[in-house]
């Protein structure tokens, strides 16, 4: 952290819930500070510019561009195939709904219909993969709350067993690389349904051991309750997607509306949060993990026998017609898309991510403000960036 | 959800002037988008917010793109007389097409949950201070992507709050995502380069070419 | 000081002497006592944080006391894409910790640009600013290779000279400890590489 001084046009007061030794001023002056992008939890290369009076944010501007890596731009220089890869590498705890994103789009593109039991699959990844981003989020979290250690080690405990199925089905612990254009790479045998499943049934045990630690914990509800709150009209104007939206109470989940995959098959519900504070946000997680051990639930049972590629695609020197695609999912951070102008060539014109934790993070400074520099860590947690698709 | 034409209309009619052309699309995702002028977008984009039966309350997402110049070529069958005889003559014409930046915004909705609705909106041509109307006055989600644009194209938002770098540092003064931009050449080749990056590790080497055995570079055999 | 001799040292060991060297005894306390800079760059971050974390527990070596801060850093794990952006606070970081200091350069971006070579803000390879003591290929490498990174590491200080002609850089006052910051230039970073630190490889082919 570096600091100077500076002096500037004191903001709007904002109401703060503080005893007023914490909102005395510094005669008026803001003490300016750079947190990042080297910071133990800004969750990666992140950077904000906060300017403080006493301990209570009066200014926050974001800085980005710390993990630019140019995945635009490499995407058109690329084949439509080649960029499969690349995007398990954009928001590196979800590859499996990063890869599923980019081949529902180039589906789109190209009008490729997906088999049966590809669907099928896609929908199990994409759960598991929604399971393990909310455990380690939450771990993360409260390792931000000051509760340091634990419930990480809790949470990475489970998310390795998730990484152990990925890796055994698609050779790769974090970058699978496993869907393709027209279905899946490869088709899970009966050995790996059977592990799943164990490692499903057994999930629950982990929540409830985890909500019985967090959810009615003191700390916890005292550093996040009223904290950071978001109302719908701006969560709404401000592009908010995922569960930080449903936090403040929209009931707009892509899986419902879009009805992509096979979602409309499942049974399941979508929770809603009341007040959009940063315990919501959080419950928010929680709640939508158990919905996604339904989801599973109802796959393992229904998921019938056939292939899983659409033989008609021809993968390599793969030429989509001439035309352009928005192709979108619910990753486990908001609305993932993709955009694709194709001219008719092997490689797209334009390539474009959606990126949903990018987007989020348009209202950190409002939710940030009038609130302590230690409760922005918080709520920056709660938000759930991954630098890798922030900055791409 | 209202067809595309119907939305022309409606949109049309509230704001009066305004040119609004739809770019059909002509792939299997039949995703077509409405081109709307510069000057009346920002009133297009209320009225598609506000109007009640639409209510695309929600912008998803912003991209640029960069059209290069193209050259077209028409074959067009003109009559000419060669050697006192009248002759159909081919005649080929060219015709310079100016490129342009554009702007793509996707809307949907979150009341109706209907969408998307894509509008396009272009500049006059690729110069460096090619403008926009910016549209974070209607929609706060565009702030960051139209800043990114900004960034990366060189487009400047009429009407954006604070139109910065967002991606690459301050000092930085090309446009990378443009189509023309050339990246500095600071990396070394695979031994094997082929196609175009062939003709890079060519140039990349020249310098020094027994240096760095560049003389030796091949192609790849097939 | 010197080299005690392996026979003799057997001999009074087996008549309950234990001898050993001022170098053997600090080296063998540098080596178990790693501290690494808690800095993750991109993904392969992660996979050194699921190293830290339950399964693979890198305190079995020593080296889970991560820093937040430099000054309290011995060693720095740069991983993940090192971007044109970032290359100043990385060499910057590297300056603010004191010696000795060591660098594992974690995964293909980190020691050639990896996956993303091509990009305009990709920095290909953290090595062009700073020297590094142990590269690990993979994108992600697997916890294990951190640890065999680790490892390396670990033989490497071991084998560490105090004094004499072939003692260790950080003891040798004529060896920088610092390195140039580059600055923002227009197109690119200024200077594009360290030539004190970084040659550019020299490729064979035949
Ligand atoms: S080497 Fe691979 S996993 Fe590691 S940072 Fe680079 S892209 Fe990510």
């Amino acid at each position: 952290m570096s600091a100077t001084i500076q002096t500037l046009e004191p903001a709007a007061e904002q109401p703060t819930r503080l005893p007023p030794q914490m909102t005395s001023r510094l005669d008026g002056e803001l003490l300016e500070v750079s947190m990042g992008p080297q910071h133990p939890s800004t969750h990666g290369v992140f950077r904000m510019n906060v300017a403080l009076e006493g301990e209570i944010v009066r200014k926050l501007k974001p800085v980005f561009g710390y993990l630019h890596r140019n995945h635009e731009k490499i995407g058109e220089n690329t084949s439509y195939l080649g960029s499969m890869p690349y995007t398990d590498r954009l928001d590196y705890f979800c590859s499996m709904t990063n890869n599923w994103a980019y081949a529902l789009s180039v589906e789109k593109l190209a009008g490729i219909e997906v088999p049966e039991r590809a669907e099928y699959l896609r929908v199990i990844l994409a759960e598991l993969t929604r399971l393990q981003n909310h455990a380690s989020l939450l771990g993360f979290l409260l390792s931000d709350m000051g509760a340091w250690g634990t419930p990480l080690m809790y949470a990475f405990r489970e998310r390795e067993k998730i990484l152990d199925l990925f890796e055994s089905l698609s050779g790769s612990r974090m970058m699978c690389d496993y869907m393709r254009f027209g279905g899946c790479r490869v088709d899970a045998g009966v050995d790996w349904m059977k592990l799943a499943k164990k490692i499903v049934d057994f999930f629950p045990r982990f929540l409830d051991e985890f909500e019985n630690l967090i959810v009615e914990n003191e700390i916890l509800i005292a550093r996040t309750q009223e904290v950071g709150k978001l109302s719908a009209e701006l969560a709404i104007n401000a592009g908010i997607t995922g569960p930080m939206l449903r936090a403040c109470g929209v009931n707009y989940d892509i899986r419902k509306v879009d009805g992509y995959g096979f979602y409309p098959r499942f049974k399941f519900r979508v929770p809603l949060g009341e007040h959009g504070d940063t315990y919501d946000r959080l419950m928010m997680r929680v709640l939508e993990m158990r919905e996604s051990i339904g989801i599973l639930k109802q796959a393992f049972e229904q998921i019938p026998a056939g292939p899983v590629m659409n033989p008609k695609v021809k993968i390599r020197a793969f030429r989509p017609p001439v035309g352009e695609a928005y192709g979108r999912i619910e990753g486990p951070k908001g609305e993932l898309g993709f955009y694709l102008i194709s001219d008719g060539g092997t490689n797209p014109y334009r390539y474009r991510v959606r990126p949903p934790s990018f987007i989020n993070l348009t209202v950190l400074e409002d939710l940030c403000l009038g609130h302590t520099v230690a409760d922005v860590m918080v709520i920056l947690g709660s938000v759930d960036i991954v630098m890798g698709e922030v900055d791409r | 959800m209202e067809s595309l034409e119907q939305i022309k209309a409606r949109a049309e009619a509230a704001v009066p002037g305004a040119k609004i052309d739809i770019v059909a699309n002509p792939g299997p995702s039949q995703q077509s988008s409405l081109l709307i002028d510069n000057e009346h977008a920002v009133a297009v984009a209320k009225l598609l917010r506000d109007d009640p039966a639409l209510r695309f309350d929600f912008c998803s997402n912003v991209t640029g793109v960069d059209w290069l110049d193209r050259t077209v070529k028409k074959t067009v069958k003109v009559k000419k007389v060669v050697d006192g005889v009248e002759k159909d003559v081919d005649e080929t014409t060219e015709e310079k097409l100016p490129g342009y930046l554009e702007a793509v915004y996707h809307f949907y909705s979150m009341t109706h949950k209907h969408g998307p609705v894509i509008i396009r909106m272009r500049t006059a041509d690729r110069a460096d201070g090619a403008r926009l109307s910016s549209l974070t006055p209607i929609y706060r989600s565009a702030e960051f992507q139209e800043r990114e644009i900004f960034d990366l194209y060189g487009v400047r938002f009429d009407g954006h709050p604070d139109l910065r770098r967002i991606l690459m540092w301050d000092e930085f003064v090309d446009y990378p995502m443009r189509k023309d931009y050339r990246e500095p050449d600071d990396y070394e080749y695979e031994p094997t380069p082929h196609d175009d990056v062939l003709e890079k590790a060519k140039q990349h080497y020249s310098p020094r070419p027994q240096l760095d055995g560049a003389e030796n570079i091949t192609a790849q055999q097939q | 000081m010197s080299e005690i001799d392996e026979g003799l040292r057997s001999e009074l060991q087996r008549q309950g002497i234990w001898v050993t060297s001022m170098q053997e005894l600090y080296n063998w306390g540098r080596k178990n006592s790693i501290w690494p800079l808690q800095f993750g760059l991109a993904c392969c971050a992660i996979e050194m944080i699921a190293t830290a974390a339950s399964r693979y527990d890198i305190a079995r070596f020593g080296g889970e006391v991560f820093r937040p801060s430099p000054r309290q850093a011995d060693l720095m794990i740069v991983a993940g894409t090192v971007t044109k952006k970032m290359a100043p606070q990385v060499v910057r970081l590297y300056n603010q910790m004191p010696d000795p200091k060591y660098v594992i350069s974690m995964g293909a971006c980190a020691i050639s640009g990896g996956p993303f070579k091509t990009g305009y803000n990709v920095l290909k390879g953290i090595d062009r600013y700073i020297p590094v003591d142990v590269y690990i290929p993979g994108c992600p490498p697997r916890p294990e290779a951190l640890l065999h990174a680790f490892m390396e590491l670990q033989r490497k200080i071991d084998s560490q000279k105090l004094t004499g002609s072939e003692k260790a850089t950080h003891l040798d006052s004529t060896q920088p400890s610092e390195f140039p910051v580059p600055s923002f230039g227009a197109h690119d970073l200024e200077p594009p590489a360290n030539p004190d630190v970084f040659q550019p490889p020299k490729i064979e082919r035949t």
